[in-house]
């Protein structure tokens, strides 16, 4: 039987379909540059691991030395060795996240790591995509649909906490000054790309214009 | 839209928690040995207090955490929020409870 969590099955490889794949050009159509601009794109399949250990016990020492360390409280990211970061989600569970062509397996190394040792270790890549909004207005788009506070005083580069956005539960990142990552359940990738969309499509007008 | 504070998150929109009903609610000691009614008072019968009540909430869509609160039934003013386990703050209105 084809081991289909291996991603150096080609066949496997070629099959792969992203949640919003089938928005991709109208994230393309719907974004803008400038200096109102807002883009959005999806970084489809990074590889993503469900964590609960107790960060305070030795199961929770072995998995933070796979992974770089543990956040110890909301909206800390550690970033670990070879791409790999992982984000605070609650006291005892934690997200870790890996570049898409990253090979080696990350969840059997925290699976070894956690051990017999009280917690779980969850291959979760399939659960979640991720959308990267990017651009001088990419905070405005989010502040239509989200209540936490996204001040740079409050919501600095390097954080990430679990909100929701239109509704929807979401891990929000901030990667960069105008970057944010948002990782929606794929079931819900549709619905928040095109809400997204909504939102981007004031800044793409033109003053004295109608609407595209 | 409350805006209530989660022990570990901070200030966040109240769609973000789930009620869990009233606090201090413990699980009978012998359930065996209740009678109907005061098993069926223990599972159904709950304070319904105006003014302030201690109830149980979940940030469902954040940490995932439960805890408990203080809050007004009239004003919604949150007077404090506090772990699970941990005895009921008292605060200058408690004496409202059950009023
Ligand atoms: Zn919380």
């Amino acid at each position: 039987m084809a081991n289909t969590a291996e991603l150096t099955n080609a066949e496997v490889l070629g099959l792969r379909r992203s949640p919003a794949g089938h928005l991709a050009d109208d994230f393309a159509k719907g974004s803008t540059a400038g200096t109102h601009g807002v883009s959005l794109r999806e970084l489809p399949f990074q590889s993503m691991v469900g964590v609960r250990v107790d960060p305070g016990s030795d199961a929770g020492a072995r998995v933070a030395a796979v992974t770089g360390g543990l956040p110890a409280s909301c909206g800390q990211v550690v970033a670990g060795p070879a791409g790999l970061a992982t984000l605070w989600l609650g006291p005892q569970e934690f997200l870790v996240t890996a570049p898409a062509d990253r090979q080696s397996g990350l969840a059997p190394d925290l699976v070894a790591a956690l051990a017999d040792g009280a917690g779980q270790v969850v291959e979760l890549s399939a659960n979640r995509t991720t959308f990267e909004l990017s651009g001088p207005s990419a905070r405005a788009v989010l502040e239509k649909g989200c209540a936490a506070d996204l001040h740079p005083r409050a919501f600095t580069v390097g954080t990430a906490i679990t909100t929701e956005i239109g509704g929807i539960p979401v891990v929000l990142w901030k990667t960069g000054d105008d970057t944010f990552w948002i990782l929606p359940r794929a079931s819900f990738a549709d619905f928040l790309g095109r809400w997204l969309l909504d939102g981007m499509r004031e800044f793409a007008s033109v003053e004295g214009t109608p609407w595209p | 839209m409350l805006l209530f504070t989660c022990p570990n998150c901070g200030p966040r929109d109240e769609t973000e928690f789930h009620y869990g009903g009233q606090a201090h609610v413990p699980y009978p000691e012998n359930p065996a040995d209740l009678s109907d009614v005061e098993w069926s008072r223990y599972l159904f019968y709950r304070e319904n207090p105006k003014g302030v009540f201690a109830e149980r909430w979940v940030h469902s869509t954040g940490c995932r955490q439960w805890f408990n609160m203080l809050r007004d039934t009239v004003s919604y003013d949150v007077h404090a929020v506090y772990p699970m386990g941990a005895p009921q703050p008292a605060t200058a209105t408690t004496q409202q409870k059950g009023a």
